[in-house]
């Protein structure tokens, strides 16, 4: 059955990025909203992490969070996706079921 | 109270310490009032959520509702898949016997006790995770 | 689809209530049907009609009641959070001895078990929270 998992806290906050991605299995899908949209920008402390787990799973991001934060869409990490909420919409319908890590 | 048969495979995952929020609480009496409806219900204690199940919980200090015995009621309302992160445990320093143990009445066995806890590593975890139609995260 | 949400957080503390707004809209725009708005924990206090935000910025309590109104969406609040939070219909005041209700246009009070049936009838539960 295929998963969706959604992070939705930043991983200067808590754990839930990193168990998350401990306990996905291979070939899930992983949609970052809200303040976790911070995961997915190039040269932070996290940036590695996320690169590697793109090995393993496919890995979105939500783009008004991204630009309500003023994050650059340029410096996203090569390989996430970034998508808009009819995605997020999209995403929910074809996997089997969401889990959200809060 | 099962829905025109239906039944799903819900899990309910546990994240947080008890009593420094609600969520352990709220959760709780989610899973309890989940079993009237015979859902194939599982329970997941994970990160800090393998707190919940300390033993020895006073919080007269705290001036807050001491809810921890509520769980080895679980049983008796026939659930009886928990399962417990290893990991989560050993970050912490923990292991089962820090926990209640929590139990359940075989009626095909006499009534034999048997445990409801299982001790699974992160992988077998994700793999369990994975067969869930329903997940609820607290 | 059918979709059932869950929300645990309250208005404006939290994102979750706006992130669930957001999304409805857009499952509603793709042709999605909306089983249940489930609200609880600190998702109650979305229920308020009370709430007194700035003008010049989002009543989130309304746009639920309203997106509910026009979309004829079910939405419930958990009695016993409810009960802890102060979120009262006409029917919970009387029964607890209070002088009034608080409770807006379009939500109405409920058990859990009303989130369970949720999990079972929708083709997906999704949940916005902390």
């Amino acid at each position: 059955m295929s998963m969706l998992h959604t992070i939705n806290k930043s991983p200067f906050e808590n754990s839930s990025v990193s168990s998350c991605l401990s306990m996905c299995s291979k070939n899930s899908s992983i949609l970052f909203i809200e303040d976790a949209v911070i995961s997915v920008m190039k040269s932070t402390k996290f940036t590695k992490m996320i690169e590697d787990s793109l090995e393993d799973f496919k890995i979105y991001a939500l783009k008004p969070d991204l630009e309500a934060r003023g994050l650059s869409l340029n410096n996203v990490i090569e390989g996430v996706e970034i998508v808009g909420y009819d995605q997020f919409v999209d995403l929910t319908t074809e996997h089997d079921t969401v889990q959200s890590w809060l | 109270m099962s829905e025109e048969g239906i039944v799903k495979k819900f899990m309910y995952v546990n994240r947080k310490s008890p009593y420094g929020t609600i969520y352990a609480l709220e959760s709780l009496e989610v899973v309890l009032i989940s079993a009237a409806f015979d859902q194939d219900v599982s329970l997941t204690f994970t990160d800090d959520g393998v707190y919940q199940l300390m033993k020895n919980q006073n919080t007269d200090g705290i001036g807050m509702k001491n809810f921890s015995s509520t769980y080895s009621a679980l049983g008796d309302y026939e659930i009886k898949k928990i399962f417990i992160d290893k990991e989560s445990l050993d970050e912490r320093g923990l292991t089962l016997s820090d926990l209640q143990e929590l139990v359940w009445e075989d009626e095909d066995e006499d009534y034999a006790e048997k445990s409801s806890i299982n001790l699974v590593t992160r992988a077998e975890l994700s793999e369990i995770m994975s067969q869930q139609d329903v997940v609820m995260s607290f | 689809m059918k979709l059932g949400i869950l929300i645990n957080e309250g208005p404006y503390q939290h994102q979750a209530s706006d992130t669930a707004l957001q999304y409805v809209k857009a499952a509603i725009k793709k042709g999605h049907e909306i089983y249940r708005v489930f609200f609880y924990n600190d998702g109650v206090n979305n229920a308020t009609r009370f709430a007194t935000p700035p003008q010049d910025d989002r009543n989130i309590t309304k746009e639920w009641s309203s997106l509910a109104k026009e979309h004829n969406i079910d939405m419930v609040v958990c009695v016993a959070a409810a009960q802890r939070r102060g979120i009262l219909d006409k029917g919970e005041a009387e029964r607890n001895g209070k002088d009034s209700d608080n409770i807006e246009e379009g939500f109405r009070i409920s058990g859990l078990g009303q989130l369970v049936e949720a999990g079972i009838q929708a083709d997906r539960l999704i949940t916005f929270g902390d």
